[in-house]
This record gives C-alpha cells, structure tokens and sequence, in this order.
C-alpha cells in the first residue's frame, strides 16, 4: 500500500518537474536573448532588433506565465506528497528556497509586468533595465534552485538535531557543495543552448520560405554563434560534471556506465542493455579502455563497478543508462550543427543551404529534449536516495495513501496535457508568424492583436502607432 | 508573547499571507465576478485592470509556502497532508486562470473557453483557500511530527462556511478594484454589486465568529470571558463602523476608498484569527516555537528578508504606480 503511495508520488513529482523544467530552461536563455536584442536596437537603432525583441517577447510572456504557474505546484508539492523530506530538510533547504522566492521570483514577477506592458510608461532606458532585471532573475533563481538540488545529490555544511531534522552548521558549505558549481554552470549553458536552438529553428523555418528575411536571417545567426561557441564549452563542462559525479556518487557512474564489476582499464559501452538482476550488461557494444580514459584520464585507470554496493543501493538502472546516452548523444549533434555553420558561415553560405536549414529546424527541440533526458540521469541516478546517503526516497513521502495521490496525479495530467498543449500550440502559431517589417498598416494591427501581451493601454498604443524606425516614447 | 526569532517569522508569514489575500483577492476576484458581466469589452476591461500585476500578486502565496517550508517546516510537513485535496485543487485553480490570462489574447474562437476557464479557475482556487482556512482552524490531527488525520477531514459544514465567506469576500475585493480602476459603465456596475456583496460578507464574518465561538470552549473563552473581553470587543465593532463607512463610500462615489475598507474587513477578521489561534500554527497542537526550525536557519533567511522585503515592497509599489490611473482596455478590441 504504503509502497504504491510512494511510486505514484514518485511518478507525480518527475511529471510536474518534468513540464516545469521545459519552462525555465526556455525562458532563462530567453530573457537573456532578449536584453541583448533591446541593448543592440537601443545600441545601434536598428529597427529590426526591435521587432525581433517584440516578436520574442510575446512568445516569452506565454512560456513565463506556464513556468510560473507550474513553478507554484512545485513550491507546495514537496509539503503535500513528501512531508517527512520537508520536515527533516526544511532547516537546510528551506532558507535556500527562501532566497530564490525573495530574490529571483519578485524580481521576475515585479519586472515583468513593465517588460511586458510598460514601454510607453516608462521610456526605453528603465524599460531596458526592467528586461535586464528579468533575466538576472531567471539566472538567480536557478542559482538557488541548483544548490538545493545540488544539496541534496552532495549533501555537505550540515548536522543533525534530536528531532532527526538536518540543520545548518555552515552556509556556505551548504550553498557551495561539492556539485552545486558545475550543476549551475551545466544547467545555465544548458538553457542557453536550448533556447539558441529554438532561435535558430525558427530562423530557419522562415529562411526556408523567404531567404531574404532580415529578421530570421539574424535570428539564424546569432543561435548559430551561440551554438558553435557553447556547445563544444557544454560538452567540457558536462565531463569535468561527470568526474565530480565519479568523486562523489561513483555508484550512480556505475549506473551510467552500465559498469558491473570494478576493473582497471574499464570500457566504455556505447550501447547494451544492463540488466541487475543477471548483473551484467546485456547486448553491449563496447569500446576497450575508453571508459577508464574518459573517467579517470587514464588508459588504465581502474572504475568502480556497481558490485561494490548492496543492490538495493543502485538507481534503476537502463533509465540511467539510457537517458545519459540521449543527454550526450545530442550534445554532440548540437555541437556538430555550431561547428557546420562556422564553416557554411565562412563559405558565406549560411542562409541559402536548405539541408542546414532544415536540421536546424529539426534540432528546435532537442534542447529540451537534452535537458529532460540529462535530468532523468542525476535525479534517477540519485535513487533510492532522496538525499545521497542520508536519506532514502521510500522514507521521506507523506503519509498519503495511494489513492489520493493517483487521483491527484490523474488530475495533474489531465489539466497539464491540456493547459500546456494548448500552450504549446500558440507559441508554435506565434513562431509560425513570419517577423516581417511592419511597414503596413495591416501588419501592425495584426501583430498588436494577435501578440496580444496588450491588454493595457500603453501596448494598445505603440502597437498602432509602430511604423518602423519611429522610437516609441 | 516574546520576540525571538519564531515570533518574528511567525509574523512574517502572517504579513506575506495578508499582502497574498489583499493583492491576489482582488484578481481572484475579478475572474469570480466574471460570469456576471456578459459584454466583451467590459471584460477585457476587467482583466486589464488586473493584467500587469496579477503575477506579482500571486508571487506572496509562494513566498507563504516557501517560508512556511523554511521557517516551520513541521507546520508546512503537517498541513500540507492535511489539506492535500483543498491544495491540489487550489494549485490547478490557479494553473487554469493564470495560463487563461495570456491565452485568451492569443485565441481567436476559443475565448469564450478561456474566458470559462479563468472564472472557474479563480472561483476553485477561493474556495480551496477558503476550506484550507476553515480546516486549520478547526483543527488538524497530528499524532508525533505526522498528520494522522483522514483523506476528507476538511470537508465539513464549518469549511464550506469560510469557503463561501472567502469568495464573498474576493468578489467584494474585486468589485471594489474595479471601481477604483475603470469608468462607467463598468464602473457603476461595480458599485451595484458591492453593497449586497458588503452585506454578505458582514453576514459570513458573523456567522463564522459564532460558529467558532460555539465550536470550541477554548475559543469562546478568548473572546467571552472576563478580563479578555475587554480588549477584544473593539474588533466586531470596528468591523460594523467600516459598514456604515462603506455605504458612505459607495453614496459618495468615492473610488479608492471603498477597496480600502473592504481590505480593513479582512484585516479585521484576520486579526480576529490570531486572536484565537495564537500562539498555535498547527491547532491545537504545534505552536510557532514547537514547528520553528533552529535559529541558524531563521536567522540566515531573516537577514534577507530583512533586506528585500523592503526593496520587493518598493517596487511592487513602483510596479502598481507605473500602471496607475484608470485603465481604457477593450475599445482596442472593437
């Protein structure tokens, strides 16, 4: 009983953080590209960057407003269906929360409504900085967010009272774990890439239908930059992530690697299928001695295997396995996608080679789709831990019986296919929208209506009176 | 009362609550006085009146939760499976009209749908926080640091009374919103609905008094016994003086005033909360200092609070002042 409880509460949290996590990992790189998009037209005047800011800014109100709303449910999750977590880790975690909800929320919350609707209000220097502030925001909350979920992977600044609570002994211990750098550093790029691949997806998308589209030829060209430099960057960094992984939960490696028994010189399984009950990897496709090159930086360094822990100590293990391979197998697709278009770039071919611009366009989700497989990796490969070590996942839920908490998981589903399906469908509709110059008149009515973050008056205004080039104050 | 680090979260907490109930109650409002204006423009109207600054309001419920989670994690691991079903269906209430506010700009026939949704959507989430309400001060189960409470514990007659009185209340927030925000004809609208909706409030705020004070002896000592009665009577009065105020208001045609005195009743009536709550935030069980985490954890979260409280408050203030004055939204929809 107790048991399904707790595998549908399970079940529950990896589907509500699932669909948050695609929210912020948009909208972070996105706040970002657009405080660059309003200095550059404030820097050089264009009025192209101007309708790129306002052609992002509505696609960036819809997936704000879902990533708050989904963002709440999480906030009250962990009260309602992992009580014995909160209770013992409230002291610890709870200021860290604190933080995020007093510094990035506000700041995110307060601003965005003078970023969405204040232009005319306000005129262009504050309304540049309200966009600034936005995007700093975004980042500080994933500063804070990351070290509580670096905290719980690397546990570390902490003691224990009589009430089996977990306090603080030392902040910046607890802040700064062992993980927390390269977790926050891996999930920034992370958001960046994701969101310069959407960029450049649609940049291609309409370069497919008008090549001589000015505002999709620069959103086409500032994601490929993003993507040639940060993507390689990604890569590096998501080893070095690996290696303080094998430093502090070599078990989960172990999982990733498909690695049963410890062995010097240890290989690296491209694909298989590891199986724990036979205790090997089945089906495996293997690359001698890589494995111990990549993890230990040596031909023959010798890697731990799972044998080295009590079984009901390993994650489940072809989710590790499998989702690790999605992670990095699309890494190097991003990578390679940056590095073609330096090379079509310096061909000055960039925008007219339809078989680029069409994987561009197909490599639009895979951001996300990184994103979710690299979060399936470290969150299940830290089970059957809720926190590493201390405390087990199976120990930490509600008292809630099962029934409950699958009629809530029914609930959740059914409202989050609709909501964020119908999400999704008008973000791809405004992405469909071709950024032309709003030279017409019918144009400008049509992008004021239908981008219609404009239900204030300020917006109703310029959203009329925008012919191109004519500041807006 | 003793000032030490648990009574200054506890009133902390109770000051995010309060700004989350003033600010999100009127957008909440807003989507349950929905149904009762028929006319497109009026309603876009009305969502402009609110657009700019209902993620910001809705920001304080987080801050409630998370500093619920930080500063009295026992309260926050005790509530929260204590009001699971009022909770869920409050965060998927409020899932529904805060994606209804961006979507129903963005949909050309299905706005009516949205519109449904951001009405319903509201009206879920008041009664949930109404029954939440209602199920804390009746009383939560707890046997060592767990809830040993049923699945339906707050589901009672006395719930569904604070359920009814907090979207009573909402609405009034709401209409008195608009009446500070728009023009005629909304605006004469709103001031049609607000007496009769002052008047069931007044009634819901006496009836829930009474039923408390009949509920539980411990209550009605608080409130009815010797010397305590004579420094608590001046909150049901006040609560009559900011009636004959109100109506005053409404005759006059005063446009801030009445939001503001709608607001005094809530204050009222939360101040009439702690009176018989205090020091418990778990009733009858978990005091503020038995939930409190160590003052390590209260006092690194307080420092900063202590220092963006103010500047969130500055600019939260800044936020509402740049979108000041009445709004003109719906002829742009003609």
């Amino acid at each position: 009983m107790l048991d399904d409880a707790v595998l549908l509460a399970r079940i529950q949290f990896a589907f509500t953080i699932a669909f948050h996590i695609i929210f912020p990992a948009f909208t972070i790189g996105l706040a970002s590209f657009l405080a660059v998009l309003e200095g550059l037209w404030l820097l050089t005047k264009r009025e192209v960057y101007l309708r790129l800011f306002r052609y992002w800014l509505v696609i960036f109100a819809v997936a704000f407003g879902m990533g708050v709303v989904s963002g709440i449910v999480m906030t009250y999750q962990f009260g309602t269906n992992w009580s014995v977590f909160s209770d013992r880790t409230g002291p610890v975690l709870g200021p860290l929360m604190g933080y995020e909800v007093l510094t990035a929320f506000f700041l995110e919350a307060g601003f965005l409504g003078v970023m969405l609707f204040g232009m005319n209000r306000v005129g262009k220097g504050l309304h540049f900085a309200a966009t600034c502030m936005v995007a700093f925001g975004t980042v500080l909350s994933a500063f804070w967010i990351l070290a509580v979920n670096s905290w719980m992977q690397t546990p570390a600044g902490y003691a224990t009272n009589e009430a089996g609570q977990f306090v603080p002994e030392d902040w910046w211990a607890v802040i700064f774990n062992p993980s927390f750098p390269y977790r926050l550093v891996h999930m920034v790029l992370a958001a960046y890439l994701t969101t310069a691949l959407v960029v450049g997806a649609v940049g291609a998308w309409h370069l497919l239908r008008d090549r001589a589209n000015e505002a999709a030829r620069i959103m086409l060209s500032m994601a490929m930059w993003m993507a040639a430099i940060v993507a390689p960057i990604q890569i590096l960094v998501g080893d070095l992530h690996g290696l303080n992984t094998l430093e502090h939960q070599p078990a989960k490696i172990a999982a990733m690697e498909g690695h049963f028994t410890t062995q010097a010189g240890a290989p690296f399984i491209v694909v298989g299928w590891p199986d724990a009950d036979a205790g090997e990897t089945k089906w495996a496709l293997e690359i001698p001695n890589l494995g111990a090159l990549i993890l230990t930086h040596d031909w023959n360094g010798t890697v731990q295997g799972l044998e080295d822990w009590p079984q009901d100590e390993w994650p489940p293990l072809p989710l590790v396995f499998w989702s690790f391979r999605v992670m990095v197998a699309l890494g190097f697709l991003m990578a390679a996608l940056g590095l073609t278009s330096l090379w079509l770039r310096w061909k000055g071919r960039l925008y007219d080679r339809r078989w680029f611009l069409r994987w561009a366009m197909l490599m639009g989700p895979s951001g996300f789709l990184a994103v979710l497989a690299g979060w399936t990796t470290t969150e299940v490969g830290r089970q059957p831990w809720a926190i590493y070590g201390l405390l087990r996942t199976a120990e930490a839920a509600s008292p809630v019986d099962a029934a409950g908490v699958g009629t809530s998981l029914l609930a959740f589903i059914i409202v989050y296919v609709l909501i964020f399906g119908a999400g999704t469908v008008y973000i791809l509709r405004l992405m469909g929208q071709t950024p032309t110059p709003g030279t017409e008149g019918p144009h400008v009515e049509e992008a004021g209506r239908t981008s219609g973050i404009m239900p204030g008056p300020a917006m109703q205004e310029d959203a009329r009176a925008a012919p191109p080039g004519r500041a807006l104050d | 009362m003793e000032f030490d680090l648990a009574f200054i979260w506890g009133l902390l907490i109770a000051i995010a609550v309060f700004a989350y109930v003033a600010l999100d109650g009127f957008d909440l409002g807003v989507g349950i006085l929905f149904p009762f204006v028929r006319s497109r423009d009026k309603r876009d109207a009305m969502i402009s009146a609110i657009a700019p600054v209902w993620d910001g309001n809705e920001t304080w419920l987080i801050l409630g939760g998370g500093g619920l989670y930080a500063a009295f994690p026992l309260a926050y691991a005790v509530l929260m499976p204590a009001l699971y079903a009022p909770l869920i269906a409050m965060l998927l209430g409020l899932i529904f009209r805060g994606v209804a506010f961006e979507f129903r700009f963005r949909s050309r026939r299905k706005k009516d749908l949205w519109d449904l949704g951001f009405c319903i959507g509201s009206l879920v989430a008041a009664l949930a926080q109404g029954i939440a309400l209602g199920a804390v001060v009746q009383g939560v189960a707890v046997e060592g640091r767990a809830y040993a409470g049923g699945w339906f514990d707050w589901l009672t007659p006395f719930t569904i009374l604070t359920a009814v009185a907090l979207v009573v209340g909402y609405a009034l927030l709401g209409a008195t919103w608009l009446i500070w925000k728009t023009r005629e004809p909304l605006q004469a609208e709103m001031r049609r609905a607000a007496v009769p909706l002052a008047a069931a409030l007044v009634a819901a705020i006496g009836a829930v008094s009474l039923w408390m004070i009949l509920m539980d002896p411990d209550f009605a000592d608080r409130w009815l016994s010797w010397p305590a009665i004579a420094w608590v009577w001046p909150v049901p009065l006040l609560v009559l003086a900011v009636g004959a105020a109100f109506l005053h208001a409404i005759r006059t045609r005063r446009e801030l005033l009445p939001y503001l005195l709608a607001l005094a009743w809530f204050l009222l009536s939360y101040i009439g909360l702690a009176i018989s709550l205090y020091p418990f935030i778990v009733p009858p069980a978990i005091t503020i200092r038995d939930a409190a985490a160590p003052d390590a954890s209260l006092g690194f979260l307080l420092v900063g609070a202590g220092i963006l409280l103010p500047i969130i408050l500055a600019y939260t203030a800044y936020a509402y002042w740049v979108f000041r004055g009445k709004v003109t939204g719906g002829e742009h929809y003609h």
